[in-house]
This record gives structure tokens, C-alpha cells and sequence, in this order.
């Protein structure tokens, strides 16, 4: 694989919008073809920047959708309607536009195929994203680690790449995929219906005795309490990885 | 709110110029030893504050301006990077 | 001048000069967050505040004594280094003058010290004579955690992180000693009108 750059200052380059896919109401994949890229891992994020004509800038975070073994490098937005930078990436920004980006960033918060490990991936809304670049890695490289997601959305139109999980899930590959809703109740669902707890943990995630690898991402109140939960329960705090989502340009 | 060290990969590596996350620091105040991605960080201030995540106390202050960083590690006793990518 | 994205905007800010607006600031409606660690969980019964340092007798007051003191509603611009202004800001709070009131010292400088370790320096100039309070409300309302509440210091005549949240006392010194963000690479002073944002400005 190309380098993934883990050495040098991050140059700023320009991806130019090839294609959208609307996941959800308000989330969006955006694809990038980045004639500079150097190749990613998975779980690891770019820092997008935008400049208004007055010379404004914003720059926010986003985590790289896509794995590393595919060209087009993609972006999984979640619109915020009180966002600065969400409403234009997703709304705004169309095909052909260029996005300046700096990429890929991240050494810990990531997942290399080829450990055979029990996988254990804990998103909360638009932090499934760096977890669907680990399992689409781990697809691409037919890893045969044992894997389980626990995906946690508000309702069940809510859930990104739903049909892409419930392929995975179906694919008899190791991969098992726990949706819990907090929002509704929909008619004739299957899953889990409210917030993550330890009762949920207990019977989704793998025995400690296993020796897990625990990825946890979403709104930092989900990560520290999902995290929290499992530390009580007597995986080893080293085994579990964290990434905090948050709104990078505070406002209140 | 707070983020975690993910949150400052790019800023790290515009200053250190390698990928910082995975680095390792030593808590000068309380001698917790964590992954840079794990600490506990504040972006909405004049600067980032890095914070220790086992008894918050500072381990480094990040202010830009000017054309210039000013980048404080004294919280940090030790710092532990692989020599390879 | 270098590359624009199509079409951003950003979030709503008025650039349009004023004579209200120092170089360089922006004009907002809302009112951002900055904070440097976790607020602070302040408990008013347990809650001082002090003046110490070069002092013959320190000051103390607790809550039901700062909060018997005189006040003052006053209105004023606030500007932060990061560039936003907010206008027509309201406030309640207890001067410094009030506090100082018979307070006899040799000190030239101070340092406000905050729940959270924050600190900041100010001249003695700099926070009497009118220039400076202990605000415990914003708009008509009990200052809120977030935006410093119980009680937080209040200059608005220099940049916004000299008005320091969760305060507690000011020291006074005969030395400066840079606080938080002046040891950092903030300017000393922080002049929002001469645009003394960083070190060598």
C-alpha cells in the first residue's frame, strides 16, 4: 500500500467532488478523487478547511469512510442544522467542487487487518464512520477476525449504511451487527430499543476472557459512558480505543 | 464539551511533524501514562488545552498566531514515540 | 489571494467596520463557549471571595456577603482574541472599586485566580477606576456554568479571556506574573484596541 504517511508535515491538497450518496435525511457520503493521496488506514480522519471570500476560515475533523483499498476517498457527513461547516458539505458543495483537505491523521485510533483478535466496534450516530471503514477493510482483506458492531441511532431512519451492515451481517463472514434505537419503537423491530447499558453489554459484546479489540466512536456522553461500562465490567482499560466526536467551533 | 487527542492529530503533526496520536506521555503531575489519543483535550479557547485524563491536570497548551505556535509540554515528564512509522 | 471554497459563508458575523468594532473582530449574536478545562461544579455555600496578597488585612466575603454588596447593571461590548465582539452585553456584578474600597497597598500588579487553576494578570490601573467588576449576572439571569457562573471577573475593556470565569480572588503583586495565557503566547496586556493579541504585538 502507498505509505500512509505517518512521517511529515500534512500538506494541504484539494479532493474534488465525484459523487454523493444520501445514507440517511441528513447524512451524506461525499467521494473525493485526490490525485495526491497518499492511502489511509482505517480509522483514521482528514481535516477538511473552508475559506469564505473575506478570508474566513473554518476546519473541522471528518473520519475517512472509505478503506484503504479504495481510490476514492470518502466522507460520511451528518448534517447539523445549527453547523457551520455540515450544512455546506452537505447542501452546498457540489460535484466538481474542489475541498481542501489535509489527510490522513490518526495512529491510535485505528484498525490494521491481519490480527485475528474478537473485533468489537461501538458507534453512537455519525461515529459508525471510521468503524464502517474498519469492517469495509476487513471485508476487502477477507480478515477472518471474529467481529461484532453495536451501533447505536436515534430511530431506525437514522441508521447509516443500514443496508450495507445488514449485507455484512448476512454474509456468514464473522460479522454480527446489534442495532439499538433510543428514539422510537418501530413496529416489528428486532433490536435493541433504548440507550446502551450494561445489561446490552453483557450480551453483545465478547468475554473479556477473549481478549477483545474495543473501538468505541460518537458524541464524547456516549464514548466515556460506553467505555466507562466496560472498564466496570473488567476489560482492560489499554484494550479499549476511544475517539470523541464533538462540535469543533463551540457556541452557545 | 471535551474531545480526546484524536481531535489534534493535524495540529500535532503540523508542529511535530509525525503522527503524535500514538504517542505516549507521562502526567508530570500524576504519573498516569496515556496514548496521546486518549487525553482529555478543550479546542474551544483561546488555545488548545491538553488535558491528563486520570486528575486533569494540564499536560499541554497549544496557542497559534502570527504565524507562530507556542506550545507548552512542561505537563508532560515524558514523551514516547516509535522511531518508525 | 488564495483559494476560496464556492459558495461558504461561515456562520452569521457582520464585518462591516464600526467605530464600535476594534481591528480585526467580528461582530456575533450568539454568544461561543471557550473553555480551557471542565467547568468547574461550584458550590455557592462553599464559595469566597479574596482579596490576598500585598495586603496588610485580606479581604474575604462569602456568598451571602458578596451578594449583599452594592451593585451595578452596566452594559458593555465584550471582545474575545478569537476574534468575535459581542455588543450591548448586560451585566450585574459588584465593582472592583467596591471591592477595593479601602484597601491600602503598595502592589502595582495583580493576578485573578479562578475554580480550575485559570489565572490572569491585570494592572491595579487596569481593573479600578470603573473598568472592571465580579458579575454573577448575565441579561437579567444568574450567570450560567458554562459562560463562568457563579461569578465570574469582568474587564471589558481588554481582550474577553482577562475576564475570567469561576473566579475566586484577586492577589496582589508588586511583580507581574503572567497568567495562564500571557505565559503561553497571549499578550500581557491584551489592548483589543491596539490589537494586542500575542506575544511582540
Amino acid at each position: 500500500m502507498a505509505g500512509t504517511a505517518l512521517l511529515g508535515r500534512l500538506a494541504w491538497q484539494f479532493g474534488t467532488l465525484a459523487d454523493i450518496v444520501q445514507e440517511t435525511p441528513r447524512v451524506a457520503s461525499l467521494y473525493f478523487d485526490i490525485p495526491e493521496w497518499q492511502g489511509h488506514l482505517a480509522g483514521q480522519h482528514v481535516d477538511v478547511r473552508l475559506t469564505a471570500d473575506d478570508g474566513y476560515v473554518a476546519e473541522r475533523s471528518y473520519s475517512i469512510a472509505s478503506p484503504p483499498e479504495d481510490r476514492r476517498v470518502a466522507l460520511t457527513v451528518e448534517r447539523l442544522e445549527d453547523g457551520e461547516v455540515s450544512p455546506y458539505l452537505v447542501g452546498e458543495l457540489r460535484l466538481g467542487d474542489k475541498l481542501e483537505l489535509r489527510g490522513p491523521i490518526g495512529g491510535y485510533f485505528v484498525w490494521r487487518a491481519g490480527e485475528d483478535r474478537p473485533l468489537f466496534l461501538i458507534g453512537g450516530g455519525s461515529g459508525v464512520v471510521p468503524l464502517m471503514a474498519m469492517l469495509r477493510h476487513r471485508e476487502r482483506m477477507k480478515s477472518k477476525a471474529p467481529t461484532r458492531l453495536l451501533y447505536s441511532s436515534r430511530t431506525l431512519a437514522d441508521i447509516i449504511y443500514r443496508e450495507e451492515l445488514g449485507g455484512l451481517a448476512s454474509a456468514g463472514d464473522g460479522v454480527a451487527v446489534y442495532h439499538t434505537l433510543t428514539r422510537e419503537k418501530p413496529e416489528g423491530w428486532k433490536g435493541f430499543t433504548r440507550r446502551v447499558d450494561e445489561a446490552m453489554m453483557q450480551e453483545v459484546a465478547w468475554p473479556k476472557e477473549q481478549m477483545p479489540a474495543v473501538y468505541i466512536c460518537g458524541p464524547t456522553t456516549f464514548v466515556e459512558a460506553a467505555a466507562s461500562l466496560l472498564v466496570s465490567m473488567g476489560y482492560p482499560p489499554l484494550s479499549i480505543k476511544t475517539e470523541r466526536f464533538g462540535a469543533t467551533g463551540g457556541s452557545a | 464539551m471535551r474531545l480526546d487527542g484524536n481531535a489534534i492529530g493535524g495540529l500535532l503533526r503540523e508542529i511535530f511533524a509525525v503522527e503524535m496520536t500514538s504517542a505516549v506521555g507521562t502526567c508530570a503531575n500524576c504519573g498516569a501514562v496515556n496514548e496521546v489519543g486518549r487525553v482529555h483535550v478543550y479546542v474551544h479557547a483561546p488555545g488548545t488545552v491538553v488535558r491528563c485524563p486520570a486528575c486533569e491536570a494540564v499536560l499541554m497548551r497549544v496557542v497559534r498566531g502570527r504565524g507562530r505556535y507556542w506550545v507548552d509540554m512542561s505537563g508532560v515528564r515524558c514523551l514516547e514515540l516509535a522511531e518508525e512509522a | 489571494m488564495g483559494f476560496i471554497s464556492r459558495g461558504f459563508r461561515g456562520k452569521r458575523r457582520d464585518t462591516a467596520s464600526s467605530s464600535r468594532v476594534p481591528p480585526g473582530q467580528y461582530v456575533v449574536t450568539d454568544w461561543p463557549v471557550l473553555s480551557a478545562g471542565p467547568t468547574p461544579r461550584v458550590n455557592v455555600d462553599q464559595w469566597t471571595f479574596s482579596i490576598e496578597g500585598e495586603i496588610d488585612a485580606p479581604k474575604r466575603w462569602t456568598w451571602k456577603e458578596f451578594t449583599a454588596l452594592t451593585t451595578e447593571n452596566i452594559t458593555k461590548d465584550i471582545h474575545c482574541v478569537t476574534k468575535w465582539s459581542k455588543l450591548d452585553t448586560s451585566w450585574k456584578g459588584v465593582s472592583v472599586d467596591t471591592l477595593m474600597d479601602g484597601v491600602d497597598t503598595a502592589a502595582e500588579f495583580t493576578t485573578v485566580f479562578s475554580d480550575g487553576g485559570y489565572t490572569t494578570n491585570l494592572t491595579l490601573d487596569d481593573i479600578t477606576g470603573g473598568k472592571a467588576w465580579v458579575a454573577y449576572e448575565f441579561d437579567g439571569q444568574p450567570l450560567h456554568p458554562e459562560h463562568g457562573g457563579p461569578v465570574r471577573f469582568l474587564v471589558p475593556h481588554l481582550y474577553f479571556w482577562k475576564s475570567a470565569k469561576w473566579v475566586r480572588g484577586i492577589r496582589l503583586q508588586k511583580e507581574e506574573h503572567p497568567g495562564f495565557w500571557e505565559s503561553n503566547g497571549y499578550h500581557i496586556r491584551g489592548d483589543p484596541w491596539l490589537e494586542q493579541r500575542y506575544w511582540g504585538d
